[in-house]
C-alpha cells in the first residue's frame, strides 16, 4: 500500500498543471502592460511542450495501454491522437486571439491561463479511464470555459452567454453525475474495465444501467452540442468574444467527442445494439437542425454554431456505426473539422470595419473586391464545409458515410446526404455574397500576422491535404484500433 | 464537279458565318456570291452534259450509316431531274446573292444574312441531289431551318419572329408525314436508297399495310404520307398558311426560298418519286385535286390583297398548285417545266417588287403607291415582263411567247388530255385561276405603276431606281422569263422529252396525258391565252379606266370580297381548331402541370418547406435559459423512454 502510483504516462498533464501555476506567478510579477503578451507567448510554448511530451510518452505499448494513477488514467493511441488535435486547436485559438484580445480590452493575463486550464481538463478527458476521472476532466474544462465565455466583462452579451452556459452546464453536470451514480449502482464499478466485466458477467442488462447510460449520453451530448441538448450553442457562440467562440468550436468539441467515443465503445461497447438507436436519433436531429436552422441566420457566428451542430451530427453517424471503421471515420472527421473550423474563425476574426468587429453575413458582401485572399480562403473553406470535392471536407464526410453504410444504417446515411445538400445552401450563399453582391465597406487591411498565418494555412490545408489524407487517416486507424483492442 | 456544286455554297456559309467579322460585310458578300456564281456555271455544264443523252449516275462521297440493312451513303444522284433543279437553284441563288448585296446594304448583319443564304442553297442542293430518302430528309429539314432563320432574320420585329415560328410549325405537320412515309418505305422495301426502292416498288403493288386493324393499300398510304410532306413544304391548301406570313423576311429571301426554290421542293419530290406515285391511282388523284384546289383558292385570295409581296406570294401558292396537278395527271415533265420557268419569272417579280419596296422606303402597301412607272422605268419594265410571263401571254402555235405561256399551256393541256374526272376538275379550275392570275397581275401593275401617286411627298421625293448591283442580275431572270419557255419546250415536254429525261422520271403506259397533250382541241390551246388577255383587260378597265369601279363592286359583293380578303378565314379557322386548343393544353400543363405540380411539389415546394422549417426551428431558440433546460430534460426523458421501450 505504500507503493507510489505510477505517474509517468500522465507527464504532459502534470507538466501543464505545473506550467499553469508558474504562468500565474509570471503574470503577477511581470509588468502589467506586458503581462498578457508574455503569458500568452509562454502559454503557447507550454502547450507546444505538452504536445511534445504527449508524443514522447506515446500511446499503447505492446503490453497494452499505459495506465497511471491506480488505473484512473489511460494513455493509448486514441488518447495521443485526440490530445494532439486538442493541443493544435488550443494553440491556434491562442494565436488567433492575440489581436482581438488586445483590441477589445480583454488583455488580461488570466485569459491564456484559463485556456491552458481548459486544455488540461480536455487532456484529462481524453485519458479518462474511470467515471470519476471523467467527471474531474469535464468539470475542469467546463469551469474554465464558463469563465472565458464571459471574459469580456463589460459586454452584456458576453456575460449573458457565460451565465447561460454555466447554468445549463451545471444541469448537464448533474445529469452526468446522476448517470454515473446509476451506472455505479448497477454495475458496482466506476472503472471502465470493471464495468465491462460486470456487463459481460450479468445475463440481462439491468434497466438502471440503461438509464444511467442515457443520462451520460445526454450530458456528453450537451458538451458536444448535439441536438436536442444544443440549445446553449447559438447563444453562447454569438455572445462570447469571437476568439473564445473559435476556441469553443474546436478543442472542447474534440475532447467531449473523444470522451463520448471512449465511454460508449469501451465500457458500454458490448451494449452497442442498445444505445445505437439513441445515437442515431441524436445524429439525425443534429444534422436536421444544423441544416435547417442555419438557413435563417444572419449572424455568421450563429451560423457557425448551427454548422457545428450539423457537423457533430455527421461525426455521430460514425459513432452510431461503431466498430473500427466507424471510430476511424469519426476521428478523421474530427481532425478535418478542426482544420476547417480554425480557418473559418480566422476569417471571421478579420471581419473588422474601422476597428469595430462585424458579424453579419451581409457584411461579407463583395469581399472579393477588397480582400481577395481572405475571400479565396473562405471560399475554399466553405466548399470544404459543404463537403464538395476536392476539398478535405468531402473526405471527412466520405469516411463517416462509408462507415454508416457499412453498418447498414441506410436511413441515417440518406438523411445525412439530404441534410448535407440543404446545408450546402448556406455555405454557398456566403460564397455568393462574397463574390457576386455589391461590395460594402472594406475590412481593415491590417491584420496580425499570426491570424493571417492561421487563416492561410488552414485554407491551404483544406485543399492541399486532400491527396495526402493518409497523414490523418493512418493515425486515426491506429487510434481506433487501440480503443477497441481487448 | 458535282460535289463542288453542292459544297461550294456550304464553304461560303461556313466562312461567312464563322468568320463574318474578320471578313466584313464586303468580304462576306463577294465571297458567297462568287462561290454561288461558280456553282451556277458548273450546274449549267452538268445540265448540258446529262440531258444531252439522259445520263444518270451516282457520285458516292462516303458512307453515312451502316447498321444492318439500314445502310446508306452520302451520295449525289445525278440525272436530268437533279440537273434541272441544280440550274434552277444555283442560278436563282446566284442572282439573289448578288441582288442582296445592294438590297441589304444598309443592314448591320450582312455576313449572317449571306451565310444563311448560302446555307440554304447548300441544303436545297443536298435535297435535290439526294440518292436516298434520309439524305433528302436532311436537305428537307435543312431548308426548313434556313427558311426559319431567314424569315426571322429581322429578329427585332415580333411579326417576323411569329412568322418564322409559324412557318416552322406548319412545316412540322408536313414533315411528320414525310418521315412516316420514309418509315413506311423502309418497312416495305427494307431500304431507303432510291434505286433499290424504285426497283422494288413494282413488285409491291397490291401489298396491304395493316394499321390498327384496318387494311390500307401500302403504296397509296406511303405516297399520301410523302405527299403530306410535299404539301407542307410547297404550301398547298391547308398547309399554305405559313407562306404569306413568310413575306416578313427580306425580299431576296422571298424570291429565293418562297418563290423559286424551297417551295418547289414538294413538286420535285413528287416527280422524283414518280416510280412510287405512278403505282397509286388514288394518290395521284389526291395530288391533282389538292393542286387544282390550291391553284384556284390562292388565285381568289390574290385578287384582293393589298400588300405587293402578299399578292405575289399567293400567286406563288397558286402556281405551285398548277405544278402539282400537272404531276397528278402524270405529266411530271410539264410540272418540272412549269417549275423551271416559274422560278425565273417569279424570282424576277419578287426582286422587282423588292426594287419597288426599296425605292418606296420600305412601303409594301399598293394602296399607297401608284404612278411609279416614270420614276423607276427599268423596274417597271421588269415587272411587266415578269407579269406577262406569269399570265402566260404568247401566240399559240408559234415559238413566240413568254416563258409562262409555254409551261402553263402544257400543264392545262395535259390536265385536259388526262380525260379523267379529276383531270377535268383540274383543267377548269386551272383555267379560272389563269383568268384571276391575269387579273391580279394586272391589278398589281396598274396600282403600283399607273395612275396618280398615292404616296406621301417625303417618300416620293426619295424614289429612285435601284443601284446597278440590283439591276444587272435581274437581266438573267429577264432572259429566263422571256426565253426559258421556248428554249426548253422541246427538251422538257416536246419531241426530245424521252431523251432529255432519260430514266429519271417514270410514266406508266396507261397514263398518257402528256403524250396526248398535243392532240387536244384547238380551243383548249387557245383558252388560257383568251382568259389571260381578258383578265388583263378587265383589270385595266377597273384600275385605269374606271378607278371607281372596284369600290363599287366591293359594295355589291361584300361577302365574297371579305371572304377573299380574309383568305377564306383559314387562319381564323386554324386558330380556333388548333392554335387555341394547343395554347390551352400548353397552359394547362405549364401552369397546372409544371408550375403547380412539379415545381410546387418539387423544387419550389421543397425550398419553401425548407425555409419554413428553418424559421420554425429558429423560433425554438427563445433565448430563455429555462426553455433550454426544459428542452434538455425533455430530451433525456424521451431518450430514456425510447431506449427502454425499444430494448
Amino acid at each position: 500500500m505504500t507503493e507510489l502510483p505510477n505517474f509517468q504516462p500522465a507527464t504532459p498533464e502534470i507538466f501543464l498543471a505545473a506550467a499553469s501555476m508558474v504562468l500565474m506567478m509570471v503574470g503577477v510579477f511581470v509588468k502589467p502592460k506586458q503581462a498578457y503578451r508574455t503569458v500568452n507567448t509562454l502559454a503557447i510554448l507550454s502547450l507546444l511542450a505538452a504536445a511534445v511530451l504527449v508524443i514522447m510518452v506515446g500511446g499503447s505499448t505492446e503490453a497494452g495501454p499505459q495506465l497511471a494513477m491506480f488505473d484512473l488514467f489511460i494513455m493509448d493511441d486514441f488518447a495521443v491522437f485526440v490530445k494532439i488535435l486538442i493541443l493544435i486547436g488550443s494553440v491556434a485559438a491562442l494565436i488567433m486571439s492575440q489581436g482581438y484580445v488586445q483590441r477589445e480590452g480583454m488583455a488580461r493575463f488570466e485569459f491564456p491561463i484559463l485556456i491552458v486550464f481548459a486544455t488540461l481538463g480536455m487532456l484529462m478527458m481524453a485519458s479518462a479511464n474511470d467515471l470519476m476521472a471523467l467527471y474531474i476532466g469535464v468539470e475542469l474544462q467546463s469551469l474554465s470555459l464558463y469563465v472565458v465565455a464571459s471574459f469580456q466583462r463589460d459586454s452584456l452579451r458576453s456575460t449573458e452567454s457565460g451565465l447561460k452556459y454555466f447554468v445549463l452546464g451545471a444541469l448537464s453536470s448533474g445529469l452526468l453525475l446522476y448517470g454515473a451514480s446509476l451506472v455505479y449502482g448497477f454495475s458496482g464499478a466506476t472503472q471502465f474495465d470493471l464495468i465491462v466485466q460486470s456487463i459481460a458477467s450479468s445475463e440481462e442488462t439491468p434497466l438502471g444501467l440503461i438509464v444511467g447510460i442515457v443520462f451520460i449520453i445526454a450530458a456528453l451530448a450537451f458538451k458536444v452540442s448535439a441536438a436536442p441538448f444544443h440549445m446553449w450553442t447559438p447563444d453562447v457562440y454569438e455572445g462570447a468574444p469571437t476568439p473564445v467562440t473559435a476556441f469553443f468550436s474546436v478543442a472542447p468539441k474534440v475532447a467531449a467527442m473523444a470522451l463520448l467515443l471512449r465511454v460508449m465503445l469501451d465500457p458500454f461497447g458490448e451494449l452497442i445494439i442498445e444505445w445505437r438507436q439513441v445515437i442515431v436519433l441524436v445524429s439525425i436531429l443534429s444534422m436536421l437542425l444544423g441544416a435547417f436552422a442555419a438557413i435563417a441566420q444572419t449572424n455568421i457566428k450563429r451560423l457557425m454554431a448551427y454548422s457545428s451542430i450539423g457537423h457533430i451530427g455527421y461525426a455521430l453517424m460514425g459513432l452510431a456505426a461503431g466498430g473500427e471503421i466507424g471510430l476511424k471515420g469519426v476521428l478523421v472527421y474530427l481532425a478535418i473539422y478542426v482544420v476547417m473550423n480554425i480557418g473559418v474563425f480566422a476569417c471571421i476574426l478579420t471581419m473588422k470595419v474601422q476597428d469595430r468587429m462585424v458579424e453579419g453575413i451581409e457584411d461579407l458582401a463583395g469581399l472579393n473586391s477588397h480582400a481577395p485572399i481572405t475571400a479565396l480562403v473562405l471560399l475554399v473553406l466553405m466548399f470544404s464545409m459543404a463537403g464538395i470535392p476536392p476539398t478535405i471536407g468531402f473526405f471527412g464526410k466520405y469516411y463517416v458515410f462509408a462507415a454508416a453504410l457499412d453498418a447498414e444504417l441506410y436511413a441515417l446515411a440518406i438523411i445525412g446526404a439530404v441534410t448535407s445538400v440543404v446545408s450546402a445552401f448556406y455555405y454557398l450563399r456566403i460564397i455568393k455574397v462574397m463574390y457576386f453582391d455589391e461590395p460594402k465597406e472594406a475590412f481593415d487591411k491590417r491584420q496580425p500576422a499570426g491570424l493571417r498565418g492561421v487563416m492561410v494555412t488552414s485554407g491551404f490545408l483544406s485543399v492541399a491535404l486532400a491527396p495526402f489524407l493518409s497523414v490523418i487517416v493512418t493515425p486515426a486507424g491506429i487510434a481506433a484500433a487501440s480503443i477497441l483492442a481487448p | 464537279m458535282e460535289a463542288a456544286i453542292v459544297f461550294l455554297p456550304l464553304a461560303g456559309a461556313i466562312l461567312a458565318g464563322l468568320f463574318g467579322r474578320p471578313l466584313g460585310a464586303k468580304g462576306a458578300q463577294w465571297l458567297t456570291s462568287g462561290l454561288m456564281v461558280i456553282a451556277a456555271v458548273l450546274s449549267w455544264i452538268v445540265l448540258f452534259d446529262i440531258t444531252s443523252e439522259g445520263k444518270s449516275y451516282t457520285v458516292t462521297l462516303f458512307t453515312w450509316v451502316a447498321s444492318g440493312s439500314f445502310a446508306f451513303d452520302w451520295a449525289l444522284r445525278m440525272d436530268s431531274l437533279t440537273a434541272v433543279m441544280l440550274i434552277v437553284v444555283t442560278t436563282v441563288s446566284a442572282v439573289v446573292h448578288i441582288y442582296s448585296i445592294g438590297y441589304m446594304s444598309h443592314d448591320p448583319h450582312q455576313p449572317r444574312f449571306f451565310a444563311y443564304l448560302s446555307f440554304f442553297t447548300f441544303s436545297m442542293l443536298m435535297l435535290v441531289t439526294a440518292d436516298n430518302l434520309v439524305q433528302m430528309f436532311f436537305g428537307w429539314e435543312g431548308v426548313g431551318v434556313a427558311s426559319y432563320l431567314l424569315i426571322g432574320f429581322w429578329f427585332q420585329k415580333p411579326s417576323a419572329n411569329a412568322a418564322a415560328i409559324k412557318a416552322f410549325l406548319v412545316n412540322r405537320v408536313g414533315d411528320i408525314g414525310f418521315a412516316l412515309g420514309i418509315f413506311a418505305i423502309y418497312v416495305m422495301t427494307d431500304s431507303v436508297n432510291l434505286t433499290v426502292i424504285f426497283n422494288t416498288i413494282p413488285d409491291l403493288v397490291g401489298t396491304k399495310l395493316v394499321f390498327m386493324g384496318v387494311e390500307f393499300d401500302a403504296i397509296t398510304v406511303t405516297a399520301l404520307l410523302l405527299f403530306l410532306g410535299a404539301m407542307g413544304k410547297s404550301a398547298q391548301l391547308g398547309l399554305h398558311t405559313w407562306l404569306p406570313d413568310a413575306m416578313e423576311g427580306p425580299t431576296p429571301v422571298s424570291a429565293l426560298i418562297h418563290a423559286a426554290t424551297m417551295v418547289t421542293a414538294g413538286v420535285f419530290m413528287v416527280c422524283r418519286l414518280s416510280p412510287l406515285f405512278e403505282y397509286s391511282e388514288f394518290a395521284l388523284a389526291v395530288v391533282t385535286i389538292v393542286g387544282a384546289s390550291t391553284a384556284f383558292f390562292a388565285a381568289t385570295v390574290g385578287l384582293t390583297q393589298n400588300d405587293i409581296k402578299r399578292v405575289i406570294a399567293y400567286s406563288t401558292c397558286s402556281q405551285l398548285g398548277y405544278m402539282f396537278f400537272a404531276a397528278g395527271v402524270s405529266a411530271y415533265p410539264a410540272a418540272m417545266f412549269h417549275l423551271t420557268t416559274h422560278a425565273f419569272f417569279k424570282a424576277l417579280l419578287f426582286l422587282g417588287a423588292g426594287s419597288v419596296i426599296h425605292a418606296m422606303s420600305d412601303e409594301q402597301d399598293m394602296r399607297r403607291m401608284g404612278g411609279l412607272a416614270k420614276l423607276i422605268p427599268v423596274t417597271y419594265a421588269f415587272m411587266w415582263i415578269g407579269s406577262l410571263a406569269l399570265m402566260g401571254i404568247g401566240i399559240p402555235g408559234t415559238p413566240v411567247g413568254f416563258a409562262g405561256f409555254f409551261s402553263k399551256d402544257i400543264v392545262l393541256e395535259a390536265a385536259y388530255a388526262a380525260e379523267t374526272m379529276v383531270g377535268g376538275y383540274a383543267f377548269w379550275l386551272g383555267l379560272i385561276a389563269a383568268f384571276m392570275t391575269a387579273f391580279y397581275s394586272g391589278r398589281l401593275l396598274f396600282m403600283t405603276f399607273h395612275g396618280t401617286s398615292r404616296a406621301d411627298e417625303k417618300t416620293l421625293a426619295h424614289v429612285h431606281e435601284s443601284p446597278r448591283v440590283m439591276i444587272w442580275p435581274l437581266y438573267i431572270l429577264v432572259l429566263g422569263s422571256l426565253f426559258a419557255g421556248v428554249a426548253f419546250y422541246g427538251g422538257f415536254v416536246g419531241d426530245g422529252m424521252a431523251n432529255f429525261w432519260g430514266s429519271s422520271i417514270l410514266i406508266l403506259p396507261e397514263n398518257q396525258a402528256l403524250a396526248n397533250a398535243t392532240l387536244v382541241p384547238i380551243w383548249v390551246k387557245a383558252a388560257p391565252l383568251a382568259v389571260g388577255l381578258s383578265g388583263l383587260a378587265l383589270s385595266y378597265w377597273m384600275y385605269v379606266k374606271r378607278p371607281d369601279a372596284p369600290a363599287a363592286l366591293v359594295v355589291r359583293i361584300r361577302e365574297l370580297y371579305l371572304f377573299s380578303l380574309n383568305k377564306w378565314y383559314f387562319d381564323e379557322l386554324f386558330n380556333f381548331l388548333f392554335v387555341r386548343p394547343s395554347f390551352a393544353i400548353g397552359r394547362f400543363f405549364w401552369k397546372r402541370g409544371d408550375q403547380k405540380t412539379i415545381d410546387g411539389l418539387g423544387p419550389d415546394g421543397v425550398a419553401q418547406t425548407t425555409l419554413r422549417a428553418s424559421k420554425g426551428v429558429s423560433l425554438l431558440q427563445t433565448g430563455y435559459v429555462y426553455h433550454y433546460a426544459f428542452a434538455m430534460l425533455i430530451g433525456v426523458v424521451v431518450f430514456v423512454t425510447w431506449y427502454v421501450a425499444t430494448s
